[in-house]
């Protein structure tokens, strides 16, 4: 249906909204650091022969497996919620849609952030 | 939303095949996407059998034969027919390019040509490209500046040159932007890898003085970074350059001024 705006008014939209360096930047960082610390973590599961639950709390209690474990999982958690953000961006269309799945994927990255954070608290407690 | 069904009218049906030319020996079979909006129905794949012994070697001859020689009614477009216009851009075997400068004997077999894709179709192969032209013109593409004209030309250093090689070749015939699929997906925010290239023709350009309002207008997380590095537009693009590493480049920009 003709919507009798200019080709140039539809191509401006609502203009440029500064940011998307921040997203860019840490997407990277975070990418990096991954190379690193998930081996870095499966070295720590496997290196102590992390079992059941009591070799669970023996690394996980151990201040450098809380350490590895902690930062690993909160920069999976980080990069993963500005991947799913990135994906929600390209295929979802519908603004109300698109925003509930932005905040929902923001939601789920901290709530597992927080179990992790629980969990490894508890174990080393 | 991506679209995982086709809409309304817009699935491509069997056409017509045409018979062989009269008296032809070495014949090639071409299956062309036709769509007429005013006759009201849907697309289809009409089958040609270009006679190559009366045809000239390109794609594009091969358009022309059955133009002249079989069925007027096929609509393109075509201007320059040595790769400088980029009028008769579409899709060749599956792949976007230039008709004029795409061998007959590249292909094999049956050769597919279709509209360049999700862009929508005046007719046959004639893509509308409104959007595309405005988000070219939206990059202004000419010199800024605020510094009084010189008397003479605005100079630039030998090396400053060589760095707008590989950006000011690009034709404008849209065969990258319409191969990427964030483009299809979002195009009406995403500016497509060919506005990015020249976006990055000007800011990468040592005369321009407005670097600071282009990036400024291209920070963005759809204007620039729906761009995901896939790389089909330096794929495709056929007169072989790069707009992905323009897009990257322009990204890099963006961190640098950030620190």
């Amino acid at each position: 249906m003709t919507n009798f705006r200019t080709p140039k008014r539809q191509v401006r939209g609502l203009g440029s909204a500064k940011s998307g360096v921040h997203h860019f930047i840490t997407q990277r960082v975070s990418a990096l650091a991954l190379i690193i610390l998930v081996p870095l973590f499966c070295w720590g599961l496997a290196a102590h022969n992390v079992s059941d639950y009591d070799s669970a709390r023996a690394w996980f209690g151990s201040a450098t497996g809380a350490i590895v474990t902690l930062i690993a999982l909160t920069a999976a958690f980080y990069h993963m919620r500005l991947g799913l953000q990135t994906v929600i961006e390209d295929y979802i269309e519908k603004p109300a849609t698109k925003m509930a799945l932005l905040v929902l994927n923001t939601l789920l990255a901290a709530g597992l952030w927080l179990a992790t954070l629980y969990s490894v608290l508890k174990l080393a407690a | 939303m991506v679209q995982l069904t086709l809409p309304k009218g817009s699935e491509v049906k069997k056409g017509k095949t045409w018979p062989k030319p009269e008296g032809a020996k070495k014949t090639r079979t071409f299956k062309i996407y036709r769509y007429d909006p005013e006759g009201g129905g849907n697309p289809t794949w009409d089958t040609y059998q270009v006679d190559l012994e009366r045809c000239g070697p390109m794609v594009l001859d091969a358009l022309l034969f059955i133009k002249n020689e079989i069925d007027s009614t096929l609509a393109f477009r075509r201007s320059c027919r040595e790769g400088i216009c980029g009028s008769c851009s579409m899709n060749i075997g599956g792949r976007n390019t230039i008709a004029c400068t795409s061998g007959i004997d590249e292909y094999n077999g049956t050769i597919t040509i279709a509209p360049l894709p999700h862009q929508p179709v005046v007719k046959d192969l004639i893509p509308d490209l409104t959007q595309f032209y405005a988000q070219h013109a939206e990059m202004k593409p000419y010199l800024i500046t605020d510094s009084p004209t010189p008397e003479k030309e605005w100079r630039q250093s030998i090396e400053d040159r060589e760095k707008l090689d590989g950006l000011y070749e690009c034709i404008m015939c849209a065969s990258c932007s319409t191969a990427c699929p964030s483009y299809w997906w979002n195009g009406d925010k995403y500016m497509g890898p060919a506005a990015l290239l020249h976006a990055y023709r000007w800011i990468v350009d040592s005369r321009d003085e407005a670097t600071g309002e282009r990036l400024d207008d291209l920070e963005d997380p759809f204007k620039l970074y729906r761009c995901h590095t896939i790389m089909n537009c330096a794929q495709v693009c056929p007169k072989g350059l790069n707009p992905a590493e323009a897009i990257a480049s322009i990204k890099g920009l963006m961190v640098e001024r950030q620190s």
